[in-house]
């Protein structure tokens, strides 16, 4: 009997069973940031224990980092006082720190990949749930607390329990205009928030073998929003090829060995999984949230579900997020006016996201009265964007061109909503609250449908405004 | 590290309704900006029962009758979202010391349980049972054996569950992890030694 990619890395990385019955489990890689480490470090200091392997632990920050004004001391005090504490910590313990001076800071997610950090067959761990996104590379990556934090800078260990694994198949191509985005918005309206409960999810099938590396990455990101706390692909030539150059990827002479290694770790044809499920590319549509989790989702053709067409478990929190998102039941989304448009976040802050939208946009300009903002995902992505022009294509729509960071995903730094401020977003979350204002209100799409939406003031299908078919 | 073994809690009730509730409801972002988890516990639920200018809302965490509780009961896929450990950390601050619901998230699972608060899954219908004794009679004691996977209040008694290696992490004093990983450090390093890409600095 064969083995998932789940259960070889898993094994790998076994260091022992705890009396309990948990594994201890090796932690390879740590990311850390600026929100969840600085209770780990002080818990540290507490119990007078070291950093076991800081040469596997990188650091960056971005959860609090303004996105205008990067000069400090930052105009927030608290901000100011986190990054502070972060740099201090890491060079206390000699973690390398991705700062803002450095030109590689960026939201953790998106700079792990791109300085080659993340690798198929390790096990990464980061205070953060959207730390699935490296999955992406066929790596187990776990979102974790900060008392795990403190494990793992103690003991490059976690004490975990083995999920089970089931595997997501989707076959086929996407048509124009739908994306990654779309998949894993549709595998959460189908599975349930809660329906990866206990799961890791391996995502497979042809679609995931013609995605590139950062459409792998944004469905992975959203593993958490349907409950499972790991989701991965099997890595392949695709992984490869990615990796291949990066600062910190296994340097040339070294390089067929560690692809014939990670090629080792990829699912055998016959691995045995604990569910199966399966869908057809050509049935997933641009999709778009109408409520206050990322499972209540629909077409953009659809209405929005009215009460009677629930089931009679999702009814309470539907009335909910009507009242909240002041939408009504039955309606077409379509048509929805919005007040701000936000590019960027883990799930779709990458190159690839806005040289998508900016192919499209060009010429275009966005509606009075919507602000619109793009927040790169990391310094390098805005680098690489300005240089190739792609910036420019932004400012002359009338979008803000920002630096790097998590921004308006969870507005921890100055950008947040105002008011009841309705913003569609091509972050992950949508609950109450979450882009900073607690009566805001949030719909999730992919980059080009909130492009569609800054054009034209509302939600729109983006494929009839650029001509997409 | 002696921990307390925690078998059986006593303590009054307060149901707060609602499915799916996220982490960032337990609390909101904004109050994260910190480098100790001092002080979070004035922040749980902040935007649940506070109107933006600071008018409460009226949520039965701050309702007098239920003044005191210890032990919140919840829907489904509580904890649900980010992997903040200020929520189980808020909570905790605010004065509760486990949780009752219909199912939790994982990661916010795991974080209570290292804090040492249980969170305990029970049928829907005996959490609605559950809080209508409350409602009736909310200065009345819960009990909650963990051991015995049980809880009750006055005459009435409800199946609650916990995974294995929960209950025995709690009731052994052990659900802070933390002891455990650090007397397995020789087989860490044997481990570490035999993969490659923990040789790369």
């Amino acid at each position: 009997m064969g083995k998932t990619l789940f259960d070889k890395v898993w094994e790998a990385h076994t260091v022992r069973e705890l009396p309990n019955g948990m594994t201890q489990l090796l932690i390879g890689t740590h990311l850390i940031h600026e929100v969840t480490s600085p209770q780990a470090f002080g818990m540290l200091r507490d119990l007078k224990l070291p950093v076991l392997y800081p040469q596997r632990t990188f650091a960056t920050v971005d959860h609090i980092v303004p996105t205008d004004e990067r000069e400090e001391p930052f105009s927030d005090s608290l901000a100011d006082a986190m990054i502070k504490e972060l740099r201090k910590n890491c060079a206390d313990a000699g973690i390398r720190f991705f700062d803002i001076a450095s030109g590689k800071q960026g939201i953790v997610h998106i700079v792990g990949p791109e300085q080659g950090i993340t690798q198929p067959g390790t096990t990464i761990a980061c205070g953060d749930s959207h730390t699935s996104t490296h999955g992406a590379f066929g790596a187990i990556a776990f979102g974790i607390g900060t008392s795990q934090v403190r494990d793992v800078l103690a003991t490059q260990t976690m004490a975990l329990r083995k999920p089970k694994v089931r595997r997501i198949e989707v076959h086929g191509r996407l048509a124009p205009g739908v994306y990654a985005k779309d998949v894993i918005l549709h595998i959460i309206r189908r599975l349930g928030v809660n329906g990866g409960l206990g799961y890791a999810y391996e995502y497979a099938g042809s679609t995931f073998d013609n995605f590139t590396q950062e459409e792998r990455m944004t469905v992975c990101n959203m593993s958490i929003e349907g409950g499972a706390r790991v989701g991965y692909v099997n890595p392949d030539q695709t992984t490869f090829d990615y990796l291949r150059g990066r600062p910190y990827a296994p340097a040339q002479g070294d390089y067929e060995a560690a692809v014939a290694r990670w090629k080792s770790f990829a699912s055998d044809p016959d691995a045995p999984y604990d569910d199966l499920v399966k869908y057809d590319a050509s049935d997933i549509a641009p999709t778009v949230t109408w409520g206050i989790n990322p499972g209540q989702a629909i077409f953009i053709g659809e209405n929005i579900p009215a009460p009677g067409e629930l089931q009679e478990k999702d009814r309470s929190t539907a009335e909910e997020a009507y009242a909240h998102m002041k939408l009504r039941p039955g309606r077409p989304i379509k048509g929805t006016k919005i007040d701000v448009a936000f590019l960027g976040s883990c799930t779709n802050g990458r190159l690839s996201d806005l040289q998508e939208v900016a192919k499209y946009l060009q010429g275009k300009k966005i509606k009075s009265g919507v602000k619109a903002i793009v927040v790169p995902g990391s310094q390098g992505v805005a680098a690489l964007a300005e240089s190739m022009g792609l910036a420019e294509i932004f400012r002359e729509a009338g979008f803000e061109w920002r630096g790097a960071g998590c921004s308006m995903c969870l507005a921890m730094n100055p950008d947040k909503l105002i008011g009841d401020q309705l913003c569609a977003s091509s972050s992950n979350r949508n609950f109450k609250g979450r882009q900073g204002s607690p009566t805001g209100r949030t719909i999730l799409m992919s980059p080009l449908m909130v492009a569609a939406a800054a054009v034209t003031g509302e939600i729109s299908d983006a494929r009839e405004i650029f001509g997409l078919s | 590290m002696a921990l307390t073994k925690i078998s059986q809690l006593a303590g009054t009730g307060v149901y707060v309704p609602g499915d799916d509730v996220d982490t960032d409801r337990i609390i909101p972002a904004r109050f994260m900006k910190c480098v100790t988890f001092d002080g979070l516990g004035e922040y749980a639920f902040y935007d649940e029962r506070f109107e933006e200018d600071g008018r409460p809302k009226a949520h039965p965490i701050d309702h007098p009758k239920y003044a005191g509780a210890t032990i919140l009961l919840a829907g489904r896929n509580f904890g649900c979202g980010s992997s903040r450990e200020h929520a189980p950390q808020a909570l905790y601050r605010h004065g509760f010391r486990a949780v009752l619901a219909e199912s939790f998230a994982e990661i916010f699972f795991g974080n209570a349980i290292t804090l040492g608060m249980p969170c305990l899954v029970m049928d829907g219908r005996d959490i609605r049972a559950l809080a209508a004794l409350i409602d009736e009679a909310p200065q009345t004691e819960i009990n909650i054996d963990i051991p015995a996977g049980e809880v009750s209040m006055a005459d009435v008694s409800f199946p609650a569950k916990l995974p294995d290696h929960a209950k025995e992490a709690l009731v052994d004093g052990k659900w802070d992890a933390i002891a455990d990983l650090l007397e397995g450090l020789d087989a860490v390093k044997a481990t570490a030694d035999k993969l490659p890409y923990m040789r790369v600095a």
